[in-house]
């Protein structure tokens, strides 16, 4: 009844359920946080624009993008991944959204920043629609957890309309 | 005579009980871990409801030995969630983001575009030949959940069988001699 295997198992059984309390504790302790990040993203140039050969639009810009993230982060977060997409309609598409940007913020001292960068995925529309396009520049995040639930949200900036050129 | 007859059918009958006894709780053990697998798939929508990473095309976020918990519901995939995808012609599925959504207007069909955080370039290399996008039909599930470490049990296992033999060996051993 009181073997060594007998102790042992107790003993296992015990530190594991343990630590399953405590990861859905930390899990748990995330929704407490109530966070207010801010955002800021500028369109500052279209760098070029083609028609592709088999009839796609795809253009080049350089954006300012700068944001507050670290309300974000609580203890049980590994990471943040951010990313930034234009998302639009399109007489075919009830949506589109095209990652422009990303990035992983591995700390909350990096949590805030700036950058000024070309759109580092390519701005490939399907069909030709992107001239005189209404749309949405949206700042994503993912919030990856040490332990349990993730969570995900955005900020949806302004319309912006790409002009004639 | 007829006490010792006596003795040694009471004993067959012991032996017998206890060996019964034993069968039905291997049985509820094996029955009881189906019933909470088929169950999750019920509650998660999500033919495989946990995954493990086995790569690392998504580090820093989830390292190969992780554990994803997956959630398939009719919710439309939007860009930036993590999806779980099967390949035409690809037997082991994938575990990445998705950067790029096209939703048909009426159909509500969706095209979609992955790419792993830790990769250089998006998937098209990895899909099927010639396949430009993921329609609805290739997911299997988005990531909801994690739990970092856990995997490694399965992953030490599928690549060293014969430990998993000796478990199952001494795992069965165990719950045949037990008493009660």
């Amino acid at each position: 009844m009181h073997s060594f295997g007998y102790r042992a198992n107790a003993l296992l059984t015990f530190a594991v359920t343990i630590l399953a309390v405590m990861c859905a504790i930390a899990s748990v302790s995330d929704n407490f946080n109530s966070p207010s990040p801010t955002s800021q993203v500028q369109v500052l140039n279209i760098n070029w624009f083609r028609n592709k050969p088999d009839g796609d639009d795809e253009l080049s810009m350089t954006m300012n993008i700068s944001a507050d993230l670290q309300s974000l982060f609580t203890w049980n977060t590994k990471q943040i991944f951010v990313f930034l997409a234009a998302e639009y309609e399109t007489p075919q598409n009830s949506l589109n959204q095209v990652s422009l940007w990303d990035g992983i913020i591995p700390a909350k001292e990096h949590a805030r920043f700036y950058i000024h960068t070309t759109n580092k995925y390519r701005f490939v529309d399907q069909g030709s629609n992107l001239r005189e396009r209404d749309f949405n520049m949206t700042l994503h995040w993912h919030v990856m957890p040490k332990t349990g639930k993730m969570f995900a949200d955005k900020i949806v900036m302004t319309d912006m309309i790409f002009g004639a050129w | 005579m007829g006490w010792i007859g006596e003795q040694i059918d009471s004993v067959k009958s012991m032996q017998f009980r206890q060996l019964l006894t034993q069968a039905v709780s291997l049985g509820m053990i094996v029955t009881s871990a189906l019933i909470i697998w088929k169950g999750l798939m019920c509650i998660t929508g999500s033919e495989s409801p946990v995954v493990v990473v086995l790569s690392g095309s998504m580090e820093p976020g989830f390292k190969r030995g992780d554990i994803l918990f997956l959630h398939m519901s009719k919710e439309p995939i939007r860009a930036g969630e993590i999806v779980v995808f099967n390949v035409d012609g690809r037997e082991i599925p994938i575990v990445h983001r998705v950067i790029k959504v096209h939703e048909r207007e009426g159909s509500g069909e969706v095209d979609v575009l992955t790419k792993g955080d830790n990769n250089f370039g998006d998937d098209r290399l990895l899909y099927a030949e010639g396949q430009m996008w993921l329609q609805r039909h290739h997911i299997m599930g988005r990531a909801v959940g994690f739990l970092p470490y856990v995997g490694w049990v399965t992953i030490i296992m599928t690549e060293q069988p014969i430990i998993k033999y000796i478990l199952i060996g001494a795992l069965g051993l165990l719950v045949i001699t037990s008493k009660e």
